[in-house]
């Protein structure tokens, strides 16, 4: 399997090691935006309250104080404007972090991102570069109804010249985030706001994470469950849950949509012969439907049952918390497609 | 007609005279170069050598070249769907371009950008731009690379009035006035937004929009380069000197159509509209006419030159007509870094 930490002989990518300590996601993002704006004076960051305020969720408070108003910059509320301009100075040999507050809100960004960061280097025939992050959210069940709880990653996977990123421990998110900051390409990392006060080990100092490298956060035999983001968590939950019914489920976490490690996915469902996709975007031409079909396609012969896949509910993402908690994948959901899937209902 | 008014920065004869003739010469040049290309490409469109469509810049080269000429090499430029002009006024190659018209590698881009897409980075044009209005963003945010880099250059992005029509241009100059980013935006107003007139697609004025935001806006005659240029050359030092943006409105006209296409022009402007633009208010014979007025060049001088340039753009099109296509393997390269 393809794990890149060699530091514990679990695949999950999350065992500490010597140097690790216990940190939260949020806490593990702003550590490796501060180590590479040390790193690197091209770095800087850009975005609506990302100052002082350092973001609602104050995942970046105190990187200003340490770099200054010129490279943690507070922007007007201007999305596009201000990937707009991410773009012009990615190409022009800085490398900025455009940061947007939620997901929702990218859709503002989408002239910029789709119809130039994404283009500007195949239609300048490999001359023109665009090195920027743009960093936004993900994730419902905060109880802040429909236009600020959705996961529009899938938005941007399906446009190539994009890579995209969907950390799910505060190990990932660390490492993935040097790797989006020294990539050359515009990249765009969606993080689960309900993920933030997430604590799990997280190793002093430089590391990286290849993009387009899944992560078998669980080892299992009878069932794959590919999770993104959050639904990682949701699928271990289940998993946990599944052994205890003797089901036992491999959890597979491909922590980039784009590019997306098609072969850990095929391999997993090889071994297991059923798998489920779980992902927080809309389940209509959603990342589950992508992920699925690579399953299917590659592991046809080896599979005993149709691959599923739960995204959330197709309907705008409710504020009442009894409906909204109907929308998004539970770990009750997936026990029990499980539990179908392996005969044991 | 849009009326032309006079800024109060706008050039005088003074100035003018301050301009060596050498100068002049080269700005006639270099519209002559845009003029010739463009009717080159309309050939080899309607010829069906060239896939696509194009957008001619036939009419408006005073803007190019007076806005390009007061700039450095390494000063950029944002361009538009109508962007050859722009191409060749910073310093592109002609032979380089029409190879990037015809999809062939020799082009700017290798062929995958065509047209509308021609980048030179060499010569900081940072790319046309086929969403109008659609590269405000990034010469905004290629003046806040500058100002971060602690370096004199400035960035120019050209758009025409139809552009003012779309949201990002406010966002991004609502933060290059609030940060005193060193962007020149150089309102191209042809008078149409494809097939609309101006007035119809846009209230208030041009200059208005940018006055909004307390942006030094000014407007000048676009078909008169001696203007375009001198009031650019004031713009540009104002912003090296860290004084913020500017917004430039250059009043000018397209010849032709909105495209190659675009031959029935009848249900939206007359005939009688453009004679009198083609005859009255051409850039390059506005210029020529004007030296030979004040004895800095005989009237042959002008016709050596477009002989001249003739043979250059004549024997750039044999190029990019004999060069190859990309090799198929191209088509997945270049997708990412």
């Amino acid at each position: 399997m393809s794990t890149p930490n060699t530091n514990g002989s679990s695949t999950t990518g999350q065992n500490s090691g010597q140097n690790s300590r216990i940190i939260t996601f949020g806490e593990a993002i702003k550590e490796a935006i501060a180590e590479e704006m040390r790193r690197d004076s091209r770095v800087f960051i850009i975005g609506e309250d990302v100052a002082e305020a350092g973001t609602p969720f104050k995942v970046l408070l105190g990187l200003v104080d340490e770099f200054g108003k010129h490279r943690v910059i507070d922007s007007p509320i201007s999305e596009a404007g201000v990937a707009g301009i991410g773009v012009g100075a990615a190409i022009t040999g800085m490398r900025p972090i455009v940061d947007i507050m939620f997901g929702d809100f990218t859709t503002l960004t989408m002239d910029q991102m789709v119809n130039q960061a994404a283009k500007t280097h195949y239609m300048s025939g490999g001359k023109l570069k665009v090195p920027m992050v743009l960093r936004t959210t993900m994730g419902a069940t905060r109880r802040s109804a429909a236009q600020h709880s959705q996961s529009l990653h899938v938005w941007l996977s399906h446009i190539p010249g994009l890579k995209v990123v969907v950390p799910a421990t505060p190990y990932d998110a660390k490492g993935l985030w040097k790797t989006a900051i020294r990539d050359d390409n515009p990249i765009a990392i969606f993080e689960d706001k309900m993920m933030y006060t997430l604590k799990g080990p997280v190793p002093e100092g430089d590391y990286t994470i290849p993009f387009g490298v899944a992560d078998i956060k669980r080892v299992g035999t009878d069932i794959t469950l590919v999770g993104t983001s959050s639904m990682v968590h949701i699928a271990l939950e289940a998993a946990e849950k599944l052994a205890e019914l003797g089901i036992s489920a491999e959890v597979v976490d491909p922590r980039t949509t784009v590019p997306l490690d098609k072969q850990a996915l095929i391999e997993s469902a090889k071994k297991t012969s059923r798998a489920i996709v779980i992902d927080e975007g809309y389940e209509q031409y959603g990342a589950t439907a992508e992920i699925a079909s690579v399953i299917a396609d590659g592991a046809f012969y080896y599979l005993d049952a149709p691959v599923k896949r739960m995204g959330a509910m197709n309907v705008p993402i409710p504020f009442s918390p009894v409906l909204e908690d109907l929308t998004v994948p539970t770990a009750e959901k997936v026990i029990e497609m499980a539990k179908t899937l392996c005969g044991r209902v | 007609m849009t009326e032309v008014i006079a800024s109060a920065t706008a050039a005088d004869a003074a100035d003018f005279a301050s301009i060596d003739r050498e100068q002049w010469l080269h700005m006639y040049e270099q519209m002559s170069k845009i003029r010739a290309f463009e009717e080159n490409a309309n050939e080899l469109y309607l010829s069906r050598k060239m896939p696509g469509l194009t957008h001619l810049y036939i009419g408006e080269e005073a803007v190019a070249v007076g806005v390009c000429e007061a700039l450095r090499r390494d000063d950029y430029i944002t361009s538009t769907h109508r962007g050859h002009g722009h191409c060749v006024a910073k310093g592109a190659k002609l032979d380089r371009m029409f190879a990037e018209l015809l999809g062939k590698e020799a082009g700017y881009c290798r062929g995958k950008g065509g047209s509308m897409h021609i980048a030179d980075q060499e010569t900081g044009n940072l790319g046309a731009n086929a969403i109008v209005g659609g590269s405000s963003g990034i010469a905004t945010g290629a003046a806040l690379s500058i100002k971060l880099r602690n370096s004199d250059q400035v960035a120019v992005c050209f758009f025409g009035d139809g552009a003012m029509g779309q949201g990002l241009f406010y966002e991004v100059a609502n933060m290059a006035q609030l940060w005193q980013l060193p962007v020149i935006y150089v309102c191209e107003n042809n008078q149409y937004g494809e097939y609309t007139r101006q007035q119809e697609a846009g209230a208030g004025t041009l200059v208005g929009r940018a006055q909004a935001f307390g942006i030094h806006a000014i407007e000048v005659d676009g078909q008169d380069i001696r203007q375009v240029f001198l009031t650019m050359r004031e713009l540009v030092e104002r912003a090296r000197r860290g004084e913020g943006p500017a917004f430039l409105v250059c009043n000018t006209y397209r010849f032709m159509g909105h495209h190659v296409g675009d031959v029935n022009r009848e249900y939206y402007r007359s005939k009688a509209e453009e004679t009198y633009w083609r005859t009255e208010r051409d850039p390059l014979q506005q210029l020529a006419g004007w030296m030979v007025e004040q004895g800095l060049a005989e009237a042959e001088l002008f016709d050596q030159i477009d002989t001249s340039v003739r043979n250059e753009v004549t024997a750039a099109v044999e190029f990019a007509l004999n060069a190859p296509y990309p090799a198929l393997e191209e088509v997945d390269q270049h997708v990412y870094a």
